[in-house]
């Protein structure tokens, strides 16, 4: 197959950008989107030229790591990782526009790679729940319906890739938040820390600059693991309970020895 | 040089505990005063890191990834064992113990395993404690499952994503004391250099991968949790960015090589389909508690799979392994599933293919049971093949996939270089000559949060002198990253290390892959030889060392690949006998099964560097086996 690409290059951070075209030829339909720019590289080597910069590692759409926007579609045309979109998704001939997510809370650092350590700091506000490893409780004595576990893994299962971020008009983490606070505000283990959770990573949210839900939907159209709307519905709830049951503050410090 | 693997006295179930009794401790009011350095945020580094930093100890962590929830651990699938014995089927310790002892043919080292057999509970505990959603039954308490080797079911599952699930809790976990203010984490931050003052590990040189700035990081012990080296095949289950390169260039510093011809082939991978290829997909082998494996009996059968008659199809590990069928272990599936397709049995468009069949399961259970069970690995199959599984059989072929052999460590997972630990995948310890499913998440959270946090403060508890980054030590590793660094730039030929690394890993596979010979294995250590040269005069890498240079990283792991590559070679020509993942096709039986020597080779080898003209020096550490009797492993 052969395709044009239109790819982003952007020498560093808060430099300006600009499309380069590039055609590539006798692609296997069977290889995947970074496959095919790993043959491009690999070409650009051979002619002396700078390769394309873009992020990858598992290849096997559960790291996170890749970050592509395809057509205009956070990773790509199917609603998978671009690791797992392969070139016979396309068709043969086309023009293809490869860009970096946009959005100014996952700056571009180089063509395709973005920094999403935002994310990051979102859990690091409360994505967890405050236990040191030491002794614990027999894990079956708080049991947990298999309806329940199940709820918690469809959320639980994000990758942290911020596609949802790069695909919300709004540059809302709202998908991203919502998913580790349905996780671990449905668990038993997670009761204690229930409302300072969704608080600080709101805040958290806020303080990072992403923008707030207003309903466009277009995190889960996007997101690869297929992370349901519920998820923000389940922030907006458990954020508006803390708030009304008691004043936001800053969670309590954990206690080191 | 003589291995002291340190092992307590007394007997077995134990040494641990003594162990923990005797060792040193640090006061809490010291213990902020104490640097350690966390090279990999995996399950055994995110968990080192987050328990030390817990215990107030100033832990700086490192990955090169973009985050540390983004290590290759994530990628796991199946489980991680543990002898809850929730199935009331008698598991215990020492069963699980012997499986895994026996599972590794005989050439782990007792000790050690019977410590993460006695670990494996408290890491079940640990996890739901962090909120890992384990698998449930209808009431609630925690599911297990069956897995390869082992005759109980002691498997913990999160659906077919139990490695991302752990990992996630060891990150949450890390960035709940980075939120504390016990841990640092640098992303995007590779270590290129171990740095040694007065005998002990003291610090690391790494690189700034987004602004190419090397800096130096001085502590009282550095723990390398940096995984293993099977990208040293190019194309293997692991990540694009799984690397040797901390623990080869510690091995350059003195630190021995353990095994390193120990590597796994896993059986249930997904067939190459094209030269291009990046890497190759595992399918969870819990997918062998109700697929069936076969091929057809007769060679060049091109009919669809589900036309073919049942007597026409031959259940290879179901015939010859009658015991364990298709849940035979690792070593033995692939190998198993190799001779088929040597034999022209093999399917799929290369002839390098097996059926995996879930027909008989879906008529037995219902499609809604399997679908419960294996859902996201069947969509994952089909997102990948474009085939549906509930259809079609499965195909898969073995890959690459895991390294049983790293550096050497002695019980309390330091190297043969004071001060510096490898944990998880980095080491070589537990798990022999094969490792058996669902067991390298174990091996990862036990040495993590349960084994080096000890041993390290243990280490840290001795008097020592304070260490400066602007110590000579410090100037002489960082002019040799440099000094590297400036030679692949300065190489300035026209390949791009993909190409040398995909031929080198060519080499490899086929030449010390899933059966070696002595004529193939020095054959490969001149044919690697080659290519390195070749590298060292044809690469090229893009210019600009301070900034990011994705194509530098590269070039800068496949150099030491190209070493490692050489070492393995040399560890496989050595070891004259065939055990686990390593088959010499030389020592046989006569019905092929593998040809253990117990008297010349129950022992492990241990490399030492001799500079990069210079052949590596072996050291042997005798294993003895008190508790579990040496026997030929059979799972007929």
């Amino acid at each position: 197959m052969n395709f044009k690409l239109e790819i982003w290059r952007q020498f560093e951070s808060g430099q300006d950008g600009a499309f380069e075209t590039f055609e590539v030829s006798g692609i296997d339909p069977e290889a995947s989107f970074l496959e095919m720019l790993d043959q491009l590289n690999e070409r650009l080597s051979h002619e002396k030229r700078r390769t394309v910069a873009f992020d990858s590692d598992c290849r096997e759409g559960i790291c996170g790591s890749c970050s592509l926007v395809i057509d205009g579609n956070p990773h790509g045309p199917r609603q998978v990782t671009s690791c797992q979109t392969y070139m016979r998704d396309f068709i043969d001939g086309a023009t293809i526009k490869v860009e970096p997510y946009r959005s100014t809370t996952l700056p571009v650092i180089r063509d395709l790679v973005t920094d999403r350590s935002a994310l990051d700091r979102v859990i690091e506000a409360g994505g967890y729940i405050s236990t040191t490893t030491g002794p614990q409780p027999d894990p079956n004595a708080m049991l947990v319906a298999p309806d329940v576990q199940e709820e918690v893994m469809d959320a639980a299962i994000c990758i942290g890739c911020g596609a949802c971020v790069a695909a919300c008009p709004n540059g809302a983490a709202m998908l991203f938040t919502g998913a580790k606070v349905t996780h671990l505000n449905l668990l038993p283990q997670g009761q204690p820390e229930r409302e300072s959770r969704a608080i600080s990573m709101v805040n958290q949210m806020d303080e990072e600059g992403f923008g707030g839900c207003t309903n466009y939907g277009e995190c889960a159209r996007v997101c690869p693991q297929e992370i349901s709307l519920d998820v923000i519905g389940m922030l907006n709830r458990e954020y508006r309970k803390a708030t009304v049951k008691k004043k936001p503050k800053a969670p309590p410090k954990m206690l080191t020895q | 040089m003589k291995l002291h693997a340190k092992i307590p006295d007394g007997p077995i179930e134990h040494k641990w505990r003594t162990w923990l009794d005797a060792h040193k401790l640090v006061g809490p009011r010291n213990r902020a005063g104490k640097n350690v350095i966390v090279i990999g945020t995996g399950l055994a580094g995110g968990a080192a890191a987050a328990t030390l930093g817990a215990h107030g100890f100033k832990v700086k962590s490192f990955c090169f990834q973009d985050s540390p929830r983004r290590a290759h651990s994530i990628a796991a699938q199946g489980g991680i064992n543990a002898t809850k014995d929730f199935a009331n089927e008698g598991d215990s310790t020492r069963r699980l113990f012997a499986d895994t002892i026996k599972g590794g043919d005989f050439r782990s080292r007792e000790a050690n395993v019977w410590r993460l057999a006695e670990l494996s509970e408290n890491i079940i505990d640990q996890a739901v404690a962090q909120g890992v959603p384990f698998n449930r039954e209808y009431g609630g308490q925690l599911a297990t499952r069956s897995f390869g080797g082992v005759l109980v079911q002691r498997t913990f599952y999160s659906r077919g994503q139990t490695g991302q699930q752990l990992l996630l809790g060891a990150y949450q976990a890390l960035e709940h004391q980075v939120a504390a203010g016990n841990v640092s984490v640098h992303s995007r931050h590779e270590m290129l250099d171990i740095v040694i003052v007065d005998g002990e590990a003291r610090g690391v040189i790494v690189r700034d991968l987004v602004t190419g700035e090397i800096e130096r990081h001085a502590a009282e012990a550095v723990v390398l949790a940096s995984g293993g080296y099977t990208n040293v095949y190019y194309l293997s289950t692991n990540a694009m960015g799984s690397n040797v390169t901390a623990t080869w260039r510690a091995h350059r510093h003195g630190a021995l090589m353990a095994n390193p011809c120990f590597t796994q082939i896993h059986p249930t991978c997904i067939p190459q389909s094209g030269e291009y290829q990046s890497k190759l997909t595992l399918m969870s082998e819990s997918l062998r508690n109700d697929g069936r494996i076969w091929v057809p009996r007769k060679s060049g059968d091109d009919r669809r799979p589900a036309d073919i008659p049942e007597p026409e199809r031959l259940y290879f590990l179901e015939e010859r392994y009658p015991a364990f069928g298709n849940l035979a272990p690792r070593d033995i599936a692939s190998r198993a599933a190799k001779v088929v397709c040597d034999e022209g049995l093999g399917v799929g468009g290369t002839g390098r293919g097996v059926y995996l069949d879930f027909r008989d399961a879906i008529e037995q259970h219902g499609r809604e049971v399997i679908q419960d069970r294996y859902q996201n690995l069947f969509e994952m199959y089909e997102r990948i093949t474009g085939e549906n599984p509930y259809e079609t059989p499965m195909m898969i072929y073995p890959a690459p996939h895991y390294a049983m052999g790293g550096l050497w460590v002695d019980y309390e997972l330091q190297t043969t270089i004071p001060g510096l630990f490898a944990i998880g995948e980095a080491n070589f310890s537990d798990h022999g000559a094969n490792r058996l499913g669902a067991s390298a998440l174990m091996q990862a959270l036990a040495d993590g949060y349960f084994i080096a946090p000890h041993t390290v403060t243990n280490h840290m508890a001795a008097k020592r002198g304070e260490v400066s980054t602007s110590d000579s030590a410090f100037d002489a590793a960082q002019d040799d990253v440099e000094s590297h660094i400036a030679a692949l730039v300065d190489v300035g030929g026209s390949r791009s290390a993909q190409e040398f690394h995909r031929e080198m890993g060519n080499v490899m596979l086929d030449k010390c892959g899933m059966a070696r010979n002595a004529e193939g294995l020095n054959e490969a250590l001149c044919k690697v030889r080659e290519i390195k040269d070749e590298f060292w005069r044809d690469l090229r890498v893009d210019p600009g060392v301070e900034e990011l240079n994705q194509s530098l990283e590269y070039a800068n792991r496949v150099s030491d690949f190209l070493e490692m590559g050489e070492l393995l070679c040399h560890d496989a020509l050595r070891r004259e006998e065939s055990c686990g993942g390593h088959f010499r096709e030389e020592y046989e039986t006569e019905d092929g099964e593998a040809l253990r020597d117990d008297e010349n080779f129950a022992k492990v080898t241990a490399w030492q560097y001799q500079g990069e003209k210079g052949d590596p020096i072996p050291h042997d550490e005798q294993l003895d086996f008190e508790e579990v009797k040496l026997a030929t492993r059979s799972y007929k």
